[in-house]
């Protein structure tokens, strides 16, 4: 919007509230006058039939009634948008505050509006956050859960989840009935069930809030997955006590035999969500595999059935956040396996995208409901409830982070502790489960006000003060590595070579356990559920076949010529000694090389077996890394026309005036033609037949790229020359022809 | 085993504890094992670790047996292999996957990465001369991809390629075209696993066990 743009700096700002204020504006007063316009609408109408006032006809007529639910939706919405919208405009903000504060600020200022106003403001709707606003969060938690440091972690995160939400539960319900039984509070009708629902509601930790809050942190991977999976892992614990608590309260009376039905009711719930999960997963997996020829809908299936593994398992009531998780983790390998690159892709954002909304929304609801929300206000009760919060969780983190270093062999660090402690935060479903209380419960007010004042205390003080003490104390933070191929080698050497050491040692650990698992999932499940021959691919080359075609995206991307990046090595200075005595033998090599590489291309063009990675998918796929390799192609074989008919010493030493002339000779100065003089950077070549292609042809490529060393060595070059020269001699005869030849049916694809 | 045999293997073992940093129960264990594999005798051979079961589907098995023999591995300044080995050398080379204790000093955590590492290092350094060059990392990768069928080949050598071209890139920078970057040293080879945390990753939870959980019986 250039018309609006202004020279100095609060401008921004104020336009922005300006904008805000003028939406609010509109928004509220259609919703409070709407009763009006209905009225108008229907007896317009009656009118038409009755003779005796004959109306003109309305040209131009209000409506309102008829749009308005979807209007109100999509205007909370965009609402929501634009906020976190203008607080990103605002830099120092948001370094400072974590969006989910100043998110609930809006909605209590929203809420506050909307009071002035006279209109009574919407609660969060307890239904319309389960069904709608929570699973496309849980969704994408679920999908793109990090597995191996879960999977490594997993005892500990239950134990956490389980035990610690039990701890806390009965902790802080036996303190606050405690409390609720000295006279001086006043709050004498308060029952012990009543307490301990009261307890099992708030001390869940919240998957949302710790989204929120541990995402701008960074943090290191062990503190997050634990703090995360135990958000993730204690809903069944807490459907099984609320229910259990609720039941009872209702009743009034607890035997054993509901104790023990209560533990048995626990396995259930969170088994059974897994095991939906896994069915809806398998599901899923199996669909994927026929979509190949319906492409824009594999999307859908994804999306449709982890929800309908959600609702499924709401139904039965069992866990339908543990449903979740598992049938993103279980769909997720084959799933990705069988789609294209532009799904996964339409996945990830689409699922990034609704989890934003969603969370947006919920805690301007948050803040809306704050305003609504009827309140009973007791001091002591407030107060005791956010100190016992405090308390109970840090001292269940110390003691079983205690008992848990027993079986751990990365222990937990006090450092560590003191995160996980103070990470617990309080969201958004405790406030839901707490509406969701019937009224029957006479303090139900007094309950939903504690809830709320403790899930203001932790995302605003916890959620604000966490990032300057992980500064303070100096906690390791996330790596930021670059996936690095060597890193990848690795990993499953040392895999393969702990599985070996634990077989001479005759241990049955953990990574015999895992390779039998991978070994079964090749030999049986991934038979069934992957589409094409993709299933034998190992995890190394489809690894290296992603870092591949992401650097091809991102170059074409970048349009940027290669002398940005900083490193000159290339493939000879890995093996320069080949190059230069070329005997007879090796040029038969050579040539024998090429041709099956370029027959190999032309094989895996037809056979379509890489449905994702596949560089010749040319009806949906980028035509980028396929023009780019055609281009490279054509690129190399004019090069070395070029080369064969100019003779060495006519090239001046100079690498600057060489490249230019280079390039007006051949008149390839594109973005496309750099892939070329790419070659000889530290990313992996492009294709395996091109880097073959281009060992053989190493020095002229390098010379260009070189400009910014100093060379004055001329000699250098000038043997650099003569070497290639001999080399393109070599490839001359089958080279140029060949490649022509073979670009052709290339072409036609 | 008898009183007067038990009684000098028990001081062996104190001996051994002390040296390598097992405790005695462990270095038990490792005992049993080791005549398990070994049929009771004194000494190991080639064929025994061969044939073992478990490691039938693995694709390095030969890198692994060939490990234990190793003479680089047994604290020893030798290279070559050995044909046999006893008790003590099997110890010395479990001792590299020992886990990384508690409450080590930033110096003592360096050095077991660097043997860990070193470890890995001998094992794709397969001509023992300090170096590995492209042709032993190619056959590293291969190695791996070895289950893979065919598809392996020619992306395995791609790939030993383009992992050595990271090395040399981000280990020397910037190179002239007539340098040969001779193989990955074994300083380079710490600075590219910099980032990967190998002291907590690269042990085995047998050496941490007691052996009431131990299952010693059923393997061979």
């Amino acid at each position: 919007m250039p018309a609006f743009s202004c020279a100095f700096p609060g401008c921004r700002r104020d336009l922005l509230v300006i904008v805000l204020v003028v939406f609010v504006g509109i928004g509220l007063p259609i919703e409070a006058s709407a009763p009006a316009y209905q009225s108008h609408g229907t007896e317009g109408s009656y009118l038409t039939n009755v003779t005796n006032t004959k109306k003109a006809f309305p040209v131009l007529a209000v409506n309102y009634k008829h749009v308005r639910q979807p209007f109100e939706i999509a205007l909370w919405i965009l609402l929501a948008l634009l906020m976190k919208l203008g607080f990103h405009l605002i830099p120092r903000l948001s370094g400072v505050v974590p969006e989910s504060c100043l998110l609930i600020v809006v909605g209590l200022l929203v809420g506050g509006l909307i009071k002035v106003i006279g209109e009574e403001p919407p609660v969060l709707d307890s239904q319309l956050f389960f069904l709608c606003l929570l699973p496309p969060i849980i969704l994408d938690a679920g999908y793109f859960l990090p597995i191996r440091p879960f999977t490594e972690n997993v005892g500990t995160i239950l134990v956490f989840a389980v035990i610690g939400t039990l701890w806390n539960t009965f902790f802080m319900g036996g303190l606050l009935y405690a409390l609720c039984q000295i006279e001086s509070v006043g709050l004498g009708g308060v029952d012990l069930l009543a307490c301990l629902l009261f307890g099992s509601i708030v001390s869940a930790v919240d998957p949302v809030a710790v989204l929120a809050v541990f995402e701008e942190i960074h943090i290191n991977e062990l503190v997050h997955i634990l703090v995360f999976g135990e958000s993730l892992l204690n809903d069944a614990v807490t459907v099984v006590l609320y229910n259990l608590f609720e039941e009872f309260a209702k009743v009034g009376t607890v035997t054993v035999l509901d104790v023990f039905l209560g533990v048995v009711c626990f396995f259930v719930v969170s088994l059974g969500g897994v095991l939906v999960g896994a069915i809806y997963g398998f599901l899923a997996a199996f669909t994927s595999r026929f979509t190949s020829h319906t492409r824009v809908i594999e999307p859908l299936f994804v999306f449709l059935y982890s929800y309908m593994a959600y609702l499924s398992s709401e139904m039965f009531h069992l866990s339908g956040i543990m449903a979740l998780i598992v049938c993103g983790v279980v769909m997720r390998p084959y799933v990705e396996a069988n789609i294209s690159h532009k799904s996964y892709t339409t996945i990830k954002y689409f699922l990034k995208m609704w989890s934003s909304v969603s969370e947006t929304l919920i805690f301007i609801f948050l803040g809306v409901s704050t305003v609504a929300g009827p309140h009973a206000w007791n001091w002591t009760f407030v107060i005791t409830t956010v100190i016992l919060c405090l308390v109970s969780r840090v001292l269940g983190v110390i003691g079983l982070t205690f008992i848990i270093n027993k079986f751990r062999i990365v222990k937990l660090t006090k450092k560590d502790q003191f995160i996980v402690a103070y990470g617990g935060l309080r969201g958004a479903i405790a406030f839901s489960l707490g509406y969701l209380l019937s009224n029957r419960h006479q303090m139900r007010n007094l309950f939903l006000t504690a809830i709320i004042t403790v899930i203001f205390f932790t995302v605003f003080v916890q959620g604000m003060t966490i990032r300057p003490l992980v500064e303070l104390l100096a906690v390791k933070k996330k790596k930021e590595s670059k996936p690095s191929i060597n890193e990848e080698i690795h990993t499953e050497f040392l895999n393969h070579l702990l599985t070996g050491v634990e077989g001479v040692c005759g241990h049955y650990g953990h990574y015999h356990w895992k390779e039998k698992l991978n070994r079964f999932n090749k030999t049986y499940v991934k038979r069934w559920l992957i589409a094409g021959e993709n299933f034998k691919e190992p995890e190394l080359i489809a690894f290296y076949r992603k870092m591949e075609l992401k650097q091809a995206i991102m170059m074409v991307e970048s349009g940027q010529l290669p002398s940005a990046l900083p490193s000159t090595i290339s493939m000879q200075n890995i093996q320069p000694r080949a190059i230069p005595r070329v005997s007879k033998k090796r040029e038969e090599e050579i040539r024998r090389i090429l041709r099956s590489n370029l027959q190999n291309n032309k094989q895996k063009m037809r056979s379509r077996s890489y449905s994702r990675h596949t560089l010749f998918d040319a009806d949906e796929e980028d035509n980028v890394s396929e023009v780019r390799l055609r281009k490279t192609k054509m690129e190399m074989e004019r090069r070395m026309s070029h080369y064969l008919t100019v003779p060495a010493n006519r090239e001046s030493p100079r690498p600057g005036v060489r490249r230019v002339r280079f390039e007006s000779d051949n008149q390839v100065f594109s973005a496309d033609s750099v892939p070329t003089v790419h070659f000889e950077q530290p990313s992996p070549p492009s294709t395996p037949d091109a880097v073959s292609l281009e060992e053989e042809v190493p020095k002229r490529p390098s010379l260009e790229a070189d400009i910014e060393g100093p060379r004055g060595n001329a000699s250098d070059n000038h043997q650099g020359e003569l070497d290639y020269q001999r080399l393109a001699r070599c490839l001359s005869d089958p080279g140029p022809n060949k490649d022509k030849e073979e670009d052709d049916p290339f072409m036609s694809c | 085993m008898g009183a007067s045999q038990s009684a000098g293997t028990e001081h062996e073992f104190q001996d051994m504890a002390d040296r390598t940093g097992f405790s005695l129960e462990q270095i038990g264990n490792i005992n049993k094992r080791f005549r398990q594999l070994s049929n009771n005798e004194e000494t190991l051979s080639r064929e025994d670790l061969a044939s073992i079961p478990a490691l039938d589907n693995n694709p390095i098995r030969a890198q692994i047996i060939n490990a234990f023999f190793d003479k680089r591995n047994l604290h020893q300044n030798e290279t070559g292999t050995v044909q046999e080995i006893g008790f003590e050398e099997f110890l010395m080379v479990m001792t590299h996957f020992r886990p990384a204790a508690m409450g080590l000093t930033e110096e003592e955590r360096e050095n077991l990465r660097r043997e860990k590492l070193r470890f890995l290092f001998n094992m794709h350094d397969t001509d023992s001369d300090g170096t590995i060059n492209l042709e032993e990392y190619r056959r590293v990768v291969e190695e791996l991809l070895s289950k893979a069928g065919t598809i392996g080949q020619e992306t395995a050598k791609a790939i030993a390629d383009a992992a050595m071209l990271e090395v040399a890139s981000t280990t020397r920078g910037k190179m002239e075209p007539d340098e040969f970057y001779e193989g990955i040293t074994f300083e380079n080879f710490l600075q590219i696993l910099n980032t990967f945390d190998i002291e907590t990753r690269m042990h085995v939870r047998f050496l941490n066990m007691d052996t009431a959980t131990l299952r010693c019986g059923k393997s061979k």
